[in-house]
């Protein structure tokens, strides 16, 4: 299997706080890969480093072979160069529109849906680099079949749509770019457990049949490894565990720190 | 009479175009700039200045005025869109404000407070358009308003324009659909600096002198006060907006009263708009245009 998305010995830091400590990981293609962990351990962090929201301060994340992060050359943010360019030193990484045109596609924390838009709004704007008008409409199309209440809903304001709709609706809209790699920030926060393990099945429904490998993030362990292939573990900015989610699901500390055995 | 009347609804066509502008920046990418007054300022002197120094004709200082003025919202756009919120309506209110003192003290080439006068009138086919002939001044001014608002809601419809609504609701969000979220603001900000620069423009042309007491931060107020007026978001409203902002302004001398009611007076009154506007009806009396899906705006030119 191929490495699809590689991340060498990152560091994140917001201010004197490290929220992620010379951590390494991969993501297989075709795979789906969790990351579990209790809040505030950086987890969320690590998807935004993904996606170039936050800088790295060392390592390299690469995707598909190629550095989409680097760490710039004085380890330090650059606060005040102007918004839109590069320095030299930085002409490794890329923006998070830049990612997203490679087949990156994030469903963030908190899903954060276009509220005033309606469901429709919503999935155009998933395809916005997508220029072809046929292609938006079958698109969207299929992610009704796949998604039917968002078809009953289309013409709503997402802002009036359930948690859990929300969030089948942040999904779709992250699949309307056809991506290959799909990062889901806590897909099952806030979510009543029989919808959690709807919008579960739906993930692997995309990973089996799209072929679109997933990358997710969650605190409910037990859903998230079990819905995966491998897992890591992380705890205060540091990966503790990784191994196969089976063999996770069966770890004495794992049990006890995160299933509740 | 009536010729009062024309006046004003020729400054209501000038301060339409500048709402037009602020309206893209205020009303679809959610920015709160208060500079429309500097970018006004600078077309009407690169209008003034080039006509009068350099005897150029006004059709050709106009979309000279246009891109200076974008140009000038580049250069301020690129450092300051990262601000949200006050602090780039501090930041952009700062930089209107440098515009006025450098058109104050730079005497060699603004004339300092005494502006620059008889600036040659404007002539159509060798017809001139004289601002004491007003009716013909009032054709042409909304003549630029209609297209400038026609120019503006095709970007608004645009692949752009949804580019900004969707920065305006959730700018990580957007970033992660693909959009470069600072280009398309910095884009936003030139088109409505230029076209602040083409009502600038046109006002030296009405009034035939610049000063620079005519570019003070009230002019930026107005424009905003006739975007939360009429309706962020939707150009028919900001010019809507334009109208009823400039009646208001104008209603003591309209109705004789001028001795009684002082000049301050709109000062209290746009201020209480917008507070009253928050308050009851932040969408504004029109409120946000619907949006259409892509491409159905070209192919079934309707509302989907």
């Amino acid at each position: 299997m191929s490495e699809l998305l590689t991340i060498d010995s990152i560091s994140v830091s917001y201010g004197n706080i490290k929220a992620l400590r010379t951590v390494s990981m991969h993501v297989d293609q075709g795979d789906i890969v969790c990351l579990i962990g209790a809040n505030g351990a950086g987890k969320s962090t690590l998807l935004k480093a993904i996606v170039g929201l936050e800088p790295i301060t060392t390592g390299t994340i690469s995707y598909q072979g190629n550095i989409i992060a680097q760490a710039s050359a004085s380890g330090v943010k650059k606060r005040f160069s102007l918004p839109g360019r590069r320095s030299a030193s930085d002409s490794n990484t890329l923006r998070t529109d830049e990612i997203a045109g490679r087949g990156v596609a994030l469903v963030p924390e908190g899903r954060r849906v276009f509220a005033d838009m309606t469901v429709e709004e919503n999935l155009d704007m998933g395809a916005f680099l997508i220029r072809d008008d046929d292609k938006i409409s079958r698109k969207k199309e299929e992610m009704y079949d796949f998604f039917p209440i968002l078809g009953a809903r289309r013409k709503q304001k997402t802002r009036s749509l359930s948690g859990g709709e929300q969030q089948m609706m942040a999904i779709a809209r992250a699949l309307m770019s056809s991506p290959r790699l799909l990062l889901l920030d806590e897909p099952g926060l806030g979510l009543a457990p029989l919808i959690i393990q709807d919008i579960f099945e739906k993930i692997a429904i995309i990973n089996r049949e799209e072929g679109v490998t997933v990358f997710l993030v969650e605190q409910n362990a037990r859903m998230a490894l079990k819905a995966s292939k491998q897992g890591y573990v992380m705890e205060n900015g540091v990966i503790v565990l990784s191994d196969l989610s089976a063999n996770l699901l069966e770890n004495e500390k794992v049990k006890a720190a995160y299933l509740g055995e | 009479m009536l010729n009062f009347i024309l006046l004003i609804l020729i400054y209501t066509g000038i301060y339409a175009l500048m709402a037009i502008g602020q309206n893209l920046i205020t009303g679809y990418v959610g920015l709160l700039s208060l500079t429309q007054a500097g970018f006004f300022a600078i077309g009407s002197y690169v209008t003034a200045i080039l006509s009068v120094t350099y005897g150029i004709d006004f059709w050709v200082t106009i979309p000279l005025a246009a891109i200076v003025a974008g140009f000038f919202g580049l250069v301020i756009g690129l450092p300051t869109l990262r601000l949200k919120g006050d602090y780039l309506a501090i930041a952009t209110l700062g930089f209107g404000e440098i515009v006025r003192n450098i058109l104050n003290n730079w005497d060699k080439v603004t004339n300092g407070p005494m502006g620059i006068q008889r600036i040659p009138m404007i002539s159509v086919f060798g017809v001139r358009v004289s601002p004491y002939e007003k009716w013909g001044f009032l054709v042409l001014v909304w003549l630029f308003v209609l297209v400038g608002y026609l120019l503006f809601e095709r970007l608004a419809k645009s692949r752009i324009g949804r580019a900004l609504e969707a920065i305006r609701e959730d700018e990580i969000a957007a970033s992660s659909m693909g959009i470069n979220t600072t280009r398309y603001k910095v884009w936003a900000f030139v088109f409505g600096a230029a076209i602040a620069g083409v009502a600038g423009s046109l006002q030296a042309e009405f009034i035939l002198s610049v000063t620079p007491g005519a570019f003070t931060f009230m002019v930026s107020i107005m424009v905003l006060c006739m975007v939360v007026l009429g309706g962020m978001g939707n150009f028919k409203a900001v010019i809507l907006g334009a109208f009823l902002i400039q009646f208001i302004s104008y209603f003591p001398q309209l109705v004789g009263l001028s001795n009684v009611i002082p000049p301050q007076f709109k000062q209290i009154l746009f201020g209480l708009i917008l507070v009253i506007m928050m308050i009851w009806r932040p969408q504004g009396i029109l409120g946000r245009q619907k949006r259409i899906a892509p491409g159905s705006f070209f192919r079934k030119g309707g509302r989907s």
